[in-house]
């Protein structure tokens, strides 16, 4: 039993931070552009373009 | 940078043809402030595809006087501008030197959709509760220990939690409001399902039972979402696509205040009495009467007439008409919202009933599922309870009934089908509006045509090319080039290719309405109407009518012009033909202008100077006859009759009112897309019924396992991710005619091959 103590928190909370991680990637705007952001990785930037 | 020449990509490029954007006026009017003294002004771009675009137009915006910042969405084809209040830098005249077509679009909205985002957020949810409790699960299924297993329960419970709050909740208002209606949907007996099904494996739990489901009603909901989500995605890139398309009808107009300032006032603004000015290339945006100018107005999106009408002081125009070759004045004689706009929105919502009264196949379905479910579970707990008196067992086997029998399949059935045929149809540049309109295209018996902008491209064509001496051609639209009248377009498009020499005219005058007068060492050129260039000389027996080239009062050359049929108009109409479609044009214009097109696609049903009303009225007559009827049309003319219409499609080309009614748009300029869309249609519904039918049959072999009380945790999580997966695959398998794809593709470099032995023979 103690070793599930301990492995199953572990596997929950990693799943969860799998879980945060897309929720705020959605939140923050990361899937509004998928074919732009596909295409972007290819441009080459003088400076970092600004975001909104 | 080849890639990128515009007219290089297929899907979009339709609404972008020849289009100059809208004015700075127009631009300044669409922008909002976004705070900080700034403001955000956003454009559709169709043009832009690969990543070079995105690079060249950010770089060229950007390095606007003014603007802040500039970013491209290559997904919805948009670019959001942000400037500095001031002036209004030159985004269209840029984006129009880089090649990029760009417009104002409907609505204006920032292109965040709440509902998908509340979607996918559902499905991440319900996604990880159905992978963590499904690994817990198994576990239990391979015979963990007691204790342990009730561990495991325990924390399945608690994962199901959100779950069923955030992903469930979509289904249970869906359910609850259909409820509150009277109505049964498909969301019913999931809701009722998942809610049980919850109900009881908590009861199991804390009495330390054996079985506990939370497994099974979580990635239920898990599955459905996918569907759902897919369903939505599917809807909503038809919405923007079709919203990405140029705006037709104006914003606001010019007017002329008493002291003879002019202020640009939206729409609504726009009283009775004012003055206002319509620039060469503008729509007038209400109903009035020509004050000063005299110009030609193309009037095929109002009337549907193909011809240009010359127009002079105390002519009435209607809003919606294309103000062509020279500048107007006008005075307003009715508000926005009492011109011939607003009269067809006025009729199109009367219209709107047949449509409404339309079930989709999903909600026929459930109304005949959801009862035999719900009475096949009451039925066993009865017998249940009647045969072993044991209340618990009863209720267990009944809820297992409905977990199994829970339409997993049945909801994915449909829009599973559905989306993959609008990617199908997606990928021919087809927008289709909602799953529904497919079903109704499956349906159809008879097809009713407008003809100008439908049936043909709306754009005049010089029918006699080939009769005519390359040096006087040559000559003709050396003249032509001075004017917009789309019949010197015509001149100069016919002309093009041909080694044109430079003609260094002394003086050049457009008389509008009339023609234009050019001269060169003492000779005098007349190109226009016959009456008017022949007026001088009296030559007998010349007929003086049609559009005429004059030198000295000598006819060089007879033009004659002829509306273009569109690309793969015949081949579709065949097509439908040979299906047993009956068809029909209606058309607003000349009965001479509708014999011609008819004749030439051998149409005997024909009708010519139908009135908005009329075309209405028709289409009631033709559903009250029982007939399905599809509507294919682009004019403000079309609109009350696209929308009572039993399915309707619209070009990407039609007026803005048109193209929201229409459950179709076709980006092309091929009508082979008709046919297209409905053998696409008619597939999807073959496949959606054998999707039911599979769904169905899965039923009738688990339902007698669930009733005699066999059915496991185990046994329902496999049994309904195995037919899940199965109505999947099958959806998948939805090909497009490969022959009619083809021809729709071939049809574009063909039909112009095509249409010079067609002029030759029309000649």
């Amino acid at each position: 039993m103690t070793n599930l103590a301990i492995l199953i928190p572990v596997a929950l909370f990693l799943g969860a931070v799998g879980l945060i991680a897309f929720l705020w990637s959605l939140k923050s705007g990361q899937y509004d552009d998928l074919d732009g952001a596909a295409e972007r990785i290819l441009i080459e930037e003088e400076a970092p373009l600004k975001r909104d | 940078m080849s890639c990128c020449a515009p007219g290089s990509q297929g899907a979009l490029d339709a609404a972008g043809t020849g289009a100059a954007g809208p004015g700075a006026e127009e631009i300044r009017l669409a922008s909002r402030p976004v705070g900080g003294g700034l403001m955000q002004t956003d454009l559709a771009v169709p043009g832009v595809h690969c990543g070079a675009c995105i690079q060249a137009i950010e770089r060229a915006l950007g390095g606007l006087e003014g603007v802040t910042t500039a970013r491209v969405n290559l997904s919805t084809r948009r670019v959001s501008v942000k400037w500095r209040e001031g002036a209004l830098p030159p985004f269209v005249e840029t984006l129009n030197r880089l090649g990029y077509a760009a417009h104002l679009f409907e609505g204006g909205e920032t292109g965040k959709d709440p509902v998908l985002s509340e979607l996918i957020r559902a499905v991440a949810i319900a996604g990880f509760a159905a992978g963590n409790i499904m690994l817990l699960s198994v576990s239990v299924w391979s015979g963990a220990e007691e204790a342990t297993r009730d561990l495991f329960h325990w924390l399945s419970a608690l994962i199901a939690l959100p779950a069923l709050f955030f992903a469930g909740g979509i289904f249970f208002r869906s359910a609850w409001s259909a409820l509150g209606h009277g109505r049964m949907n498909m969301d019913v007996p999931i809701a009722l399902g998942v809610a049980l099904a919850y109900g009881l494996s908590l009861y199991e739990t804390i009495n330390h039972g054996p079985h506990a489901y939370f497994d099974a009603s979580v990635s239920l909901l898990f599955f459905l979402l996918i569907g759902r989500t897919l369903d939505h995605v599917m809807r909503e890139r038809a919405r923007t696509a079709v919203a990405g398309l140029a705006r037709l009808a104006p914003r606001g107009a010019m007017v002329i205040g008493q002291d003879g300032s002019r202020d640009y006032l939206p729409l609504q603004e726009i009283r009775p009495g004012m003055r206002l000015v319509i620039a060469a290339g503008e729509r007038v945006p209400v109903d009035g009467t020509i004050l000063r100018g005299h110009s030609a107005l193309d009037c095929s999106m109002a009337t549907g007439e193909s011809a240009p009408q010359d127009v002079g002081p105390g002519a009435e125009v209607r809003a919606g008409m294309l103000n062509l070759t020279q500048p107007l004045v006008m005075r307003a004689v009715a508000v926005a919202d009492k011109s011939f706009l607003a009269e067809m929105v006025r009729l199109m919502e009367a219209a709107e009933g047949g449509r409404a009264r339309y079930r989709r196949l999903a909600d026929r379905a459930s109304a005949l599922y959801a009862p035999v479910v719900h009475a096949a579970a009451f039925l066993t707990f009865a017998g249940w309870l009647a045969a072993t008196g044991d209340w618990h067992r009863a209720i267990t086997i009944a809820i297992a009934v409905l977990i199994i029998t829970c339409p997993c399949a049945l909801g994915l059935a449909v829009p599973i089908v559905q989306v993959v045929a609008a990617r199908r149809l997606f990928e021919n540049g087809i927008m289709v509006k909602d799953g529904a309109a497919m079903e109704r295209l499956a349906e159809i018996d008879h097809a009713v045509f407008d003809k100008t902008g439908t049936l043909t491209l709306g754009v005049p064509q010089l029918k006699n090319a080939n009769q005519l001496g390359a040096t006087t051609l040559a000559l003709a639209a050396a003249i032509a080039a001075h004017s917009r009248h789309p019949f010197s377009r015509a001149i100069v498009r016919a002309a093009d290719g041909r080694a044109a020499r430079a003609f260094n005219f002394d003086s050049v005058n457009e008389l509008p309405g009339l023609g234009i007068e050019a001269r060169l060492d003492g000779a005098t050129w007349r190109l226009g109407r016959a009456k008017w260039a022949l007026q001088d000389t009296c030559a007998a027996g010349t007929a003086l009518s049609g559009t005429v080239l004059v030198q000295n009062g000598r006819t060089l050359a007879e033009f004659r012009f002829e509306d273009q049929l569109r690309p793969g108009a015949a081949p579709a109409l065949l097509h439908l033909g040979e299906q047993g479609i009956g068809m029909e044009i209606m058309s607003g214009d000349s009965q001479a202008q509708v014999d011609a097109v008819a004749d030439r696609l051998g149409i005997a049903a024909r009708a010519a100077g139908v009135l908005p009303g009329e075309k209405l009225a028709r289409m009631e007559a033709l559903a009250a006859a029982g007939r399905k009827v599809l509507m294919v049309g682009d004019g403000l003319n079309d609109a009350p009759a696209l929308a009572a219409a039993h399915v309707s499609m619209a070009p990407a080309t039609a007026a803005d009112i048109g193209r929201n009614a229409a459950d179709f748009v076709f980006l092309r300029d091929n009508l082979l897309a008709v046919p297209l869309a409905r053998d696409i249609a008619l597939r999807a519904g073959r496949l959606i019924r054998q999707n039911f039918a599979l769904a169905v049959g899965y039923n009738l072999l688990a339902v007698p396992i669930a009733v005699s009380g066999h059915v496991t945790p185990l046994v329902a999580a496999v049994a309904m991710s195995l037919s899940s997966l199965i109505v999947i695959g099958n959806a998948l398998r939805l090909r497009t005619d490969k022959e009619l794809l083809s021809a729709s593709f071939a049809g574009q470099q063909a039909s112009d091959a095509a249409a010079a032995p067609l002029m030759e023979a029309a000649a």
